[in-house]
């Protein structure tokens, strides 16, 4: 799991797109390298649609724990380790950045 | 299937992302221009490298984008450029990344001239996902320029597919075979093993279909001349005859029977093509003016949903297209539809008797009639494919 960063701005890195095909959230990978392999693509389910959503490179992740766990009626510690988890897997496939470090490469 | 918690890894195919029903439209042909930096002599559609009515017709940059992304939202998943040579527009590049930002995958059929080592390392680093297709029409100069008219094209294809190899793009290679040429044929075919992303031989084109236009007479009887008549198709299909043989066996069992009168049974305005000026044809070598339509003027979903499904209804009317063609068991060899009828004869119902002769030519070889017999009398068709299934079932391997 790649090391998540709760005061990172994350946002969806340019070398992926998202489509929505049949109400789900489609993450194409675009860029050789990103995701595991060329041709396969990642569809989300609505927990993980919800944080994507969240992804607008202008908020911390602190901030958006705090206000899915305001939305949902669920503990702090429950969403943080539910966002934890999707970032970490999001980061170690390239397909987020920290809008503040980072810049897109394709 | 890999499962994780917050998604779930799927390929990019119709077959695993749409469930409930399919998408209006899959795939998507699109002849980005009919201007070739060749001239190659069995062609049907090559315009001059700068002709400047096809430059100034052909549709702009944001007009191709407006196309491709009405695609994406109708459900394409596939786009393929084609041409004349795609690689001549001069925003191939943005367009091909245009697609490739919708999510698509992309096919390109190229002749490699065009490919540059920036462009290798632009597919390298953003992968179409799709192999490339070059066409290769002679493994030297003299016979390869023989086809293509344009002295130096040679070298640029070689330094264009060096560059893909380069570069590790992968890419298969097809020929165009024609008598300047066929004397390359071995050595085509064993340039063609040493391509990592070959997995087969190399198909070839023989049987070149005429100018769907029918503005031509000149160049359609050119290309006529051209075709590889029955005996040498067969030739070149039966080449490796135990895979050809296992090919047919799946074949037949799936696609042989008679249409009947129907005349689209194919996948016609299902999978369509947008040629290079906007107007979206049912396939793509479907080019009767009065059952295409300007996307100028339409929506790709009001041609999809109001144009195009009323074709699936049209019905043969030609007696003689009744007596064969309709009643043919063995359609499935046969490449007769209402694009050839119309290239051909300006019909969308008259046989096309070159198409019929290479059909009867592969189904005497399978034993699927008789020297003489033809097939379209044939009453027992469906025992005599069943017969050959079961034959080849009980050859080994």
């Amino acid at each position: 799991m790649s090391d998540v960063n709760m005061e990172a701005w994350y946002t969806p890195s340019g070398d992926v797109v998202t489509r929505e095909i049949e109400g789900e959230l489609i993450i194409v990978p675009i860029t050789a390298g990103v995701g595991d392999m060329d041709d396969q693509l990642f569809s989300v389910n609505e927990s993980g649609k919800i944080i994507w959503d969240t992804l607008d490179g202008k908020t911390s992740l602190t901030l958006i724990v705090q206000s899915l766990a305001d939305r949902y009626s669920i503990s702090g510690e429950e969403m943080e380790k539910d966002v934890r988890g999707f970032v970490g897997e999001l980061l170690r496939r390239k397909m987020i950045i920290d809008a503040r470090t980072s810049r897109t490469s394709s | 299937m890999d499962t994780g918690k917050y998604y779930e890894k799927k390929s990019l195919n119709q077959f695993t992302l749409f469930k409930r029903e399919k998408p209006l439209l899959e795939y998507l042909d699109i002849e980005l221009t009919e201007r070739c930096n060749n001239n190659c002599i069995h062609c049907y559609i090559n315009l001059p490298q700068q002709d400047p009515d096809a430059i100034h017709r052909e549709l702009t940059t944001n007009e191709w984008k407006d196309i491709l992304k009405q695609a994406a939202d109708l459900g394409v998943l596939v786009v393929r450029f084609t041409g004349g040579e795609p690689l001549l527009r001069n925003d191939f590049t943005e367009l091909y990344l245009y697609a490739r930002h919708l999510g698509m995958r992309v096919i390109l059929f190229t002749n490699g001239r065009g490919i540059t080592p920036d462009l290798a390392a632009l597919f390298s680093r953003i992968p179409p996902l799709e192999k490339i297709e070059v066409t290769v029409y002679g493994m030297r100069a003299e016979t390869y320029e023989a086809v293509s008219r344009v002295p130096g094209s040679f070298n640029e294809f070689w330094r264009g597919v060096q560059c893909l190899l380069t570069s590790e793009v992968p890419f298969i290679v097809k020929g165009a075979l024609l008598p300047q040429n066929t004397v390359d044929r071995e050595r085509f075919e064993a340039w063609a093993e040493t391509i990592p992303w070959m997995e087969s031989s190399p198909s070839y084109s023989m049987c070149f279909d005429l100018r769907g236009r029918r503005d031509s007479p000149q160049k359609n009887q050119r290309i006529s001349r051209l075709r590889a008549n029955p005996d040498e198709n067969l030739a070149v299909l039966t080449r490796d005859e135990a895979r050809y043989r296992k090919e047919m066996e799946i074949f037949c069992t799936r696609f042989m029977g008679s249409a009947g009168s129907r005349l689209f049974a194919c996948g016609a305005g299902n999978n369509v093509c947008i040629d290079a000026y906007g107007v979206i044809q049912p396939c793509l070598l479907f080019r009767m003016p009065e059952l295409c339509e300007d996307l100028k003027t339409r929506s790709l979903q009001e041609v999809l949903t109001e144009c195009f499904p009323s074709i699936k209804e049209m019905a043969a009317e030609n007696p003689d297209y009744l007596n064969r063609c309709a009643r043919c068991f063995i359609k499935g060899l046969c490449e007769q539809c209402p694009a050839k009828s119309w290239s051909e004869h300006g019909t969308l119902d008259t046989p096309v008797e070159y198409l019929c002769k290479i059909a009867h030519a592969q189904a005497r070889y399978l034993g699927l009639i008789e020297s003489g017999e033809c097939a379209w009398e044939v009453r027992n068709g469906d025992e005599r494919v069943r017969k050959l299934t079961e034959a080849d079932a009980s050859l080994p391997g």
